[in-house]
């Protein structure tokens, strides 16, 4: 019975496109996303709804930076590192965002591999985005010691508005947790793949269920989600 | 029931294109999205290393994170490839934070005021 479940919709006519489109797919009976399976239509919706958690806690920041009567800490002196003797600004901070945006790439070609049934490539390539993603959660790691032993706390820093610490934490401390699923997600869908289950139709342990090379671009749409929420991060928090 | 069993593949290797929803699109379309990436983040680190104040920095600032973020859900993502009713249920909902944006801004104003107005200015440490 396990396989009679539909996950693709039936193509009967080739929908319309454009305005015409849009209202017709939504005004249809079942299924509004015509050519997206189930799958990939709810992780869209779960990244919508953690647009939401993200844009809140960015607000709560500005509403905290906007409203304080003490000066905000300047990040741009704060993240410095001394390399070789000269003090750099937020290079800390560039590396994490090119190793993410580097990530980004991989997973993208790793879905690309994907799809041609390329098994080896992608698992490769899915363990090389997680590998880079591993790096940017202990380059975090490194980040947030540094600002402990220099006295950052929730509620106190030495350098301004008491609010800088909490919001810190909070916001990279979350963006970090999801970092972390996501690598955690990478290997288990990477193994998969190196073991071959989309191609000997393999059920699932969990869900009883054939998976399909779709999954690996379901993954890519977390990662790449993580990333972007790091663009926001790193303008809004870092640059600012 | 028909139309199910007609779905399930009977031969387990199908190829890739004969499923209008796969993402196939070439390589080289995700090397120069990559390397674009690469370049608005350097963009954007310079601002802060040059030290650009003001109005300038802020604007330089979006410009690139909106830039970046365009292009991640564009093509990384496979936005541009999808259908309008997956584009707006997706991209549209987002835009009511700015309206939260405009309230908070509003709260935070009135929250600095009364904190100047009660408590005076900063202590000059």
């Amino acid at each position: 019975m396990a396989e009679t479940v539909q996950t693709h919709p039936p193509h009967s006519s080739p929908p319309a496109h454009g305005m015409h489109g849009f209202v017709s797919d939504w005004a249809s009976d079942q299924q509004a996303f015509k050519n997206v399976s189930w799958g990939k239509a709810m992780m869209w919706i779960f990244l919508l709804s953690d647009t939401f958690i993200f844009g809140c806690f960015l607000l709560a920041y500005m509403t905290a930076r906007m409203s304080t009567v003490v000066p905000w800490p300047n990040p741009s002196e704060v993240f410095a590192l001394t390399i070789a003797g000269h003090e750099i600004p937020l290079i800390l901070i560039a590396i994490m965002t090119f190793v993410l945006i580097t990530s980004s790439g991989t997973m993208a070609m790793a879905v690309n591999f994907g799809y041609r049934r390329d098994r080896r490539k992608t698992a490769l390539l899915m363990v090389l985005t997680a590998l880079l993603g591993a790096t940017f959660v202990g380059m975090q790691a490194f980040e947030w010691t540094k600002l402990i032993h220099e006295g950052v706390r929730p509620w106190e820093n030495p350098w301004g508005a008491a609010q800088f610490g909490s919001s810190f934490f909070m916001i990279t401390g979350f963006h970090g947790t999801h970092v972390t699923i996501g690598v955690i997600f990478l290997l288990i869908i990477a193994r998969k793949v190196w073991r071959g289950d989309f191609d000997t139709e393999r059920r699932g342990f969990f869900t009883s269920r054939k998976g399909r090379y779709e999954i690996v671009e379901i993954t890519g749409l977390y990662w790449h989600f993580v990333d972007l929420v790091w663009v926001f991060i790193f303008a809004f928090f870092y640059l600012w | 029931m028909a139309q199910a069993t007609v779905e399930s593949p009977t031969h387990p290797i199908v190829p890739a294109a004969a499923h209008a929803e796969h993402q196939q699109h070439p390589i080289k379309l995700y090397l120069l999205v990559w390397g674009l990436l690469f370049v608005l983040s350097i963009c954007s680190y310079l601002v802060d290393y040059f030290g650009l104040q003001g109005y300038l920095r802020w604007s330089l600032i979006v410009i690139f994170m909106l830039l970046k973020a365009g292009l991640i859900v564009a093509v990384f993502m496979h936005m541009a490839w999808e259908r309008l009713a997956l584009i707006y249920a997706i991209l549209l909902p987002p835009l009511l934070v700015l309206v939260f944006v405009g309230l908070m801004v509003s709260e935070s104003d009135y929250t600095l005021v009364t904190r100047l107005a009660f408590f005076g200015p900063a202590p000059v440490n």
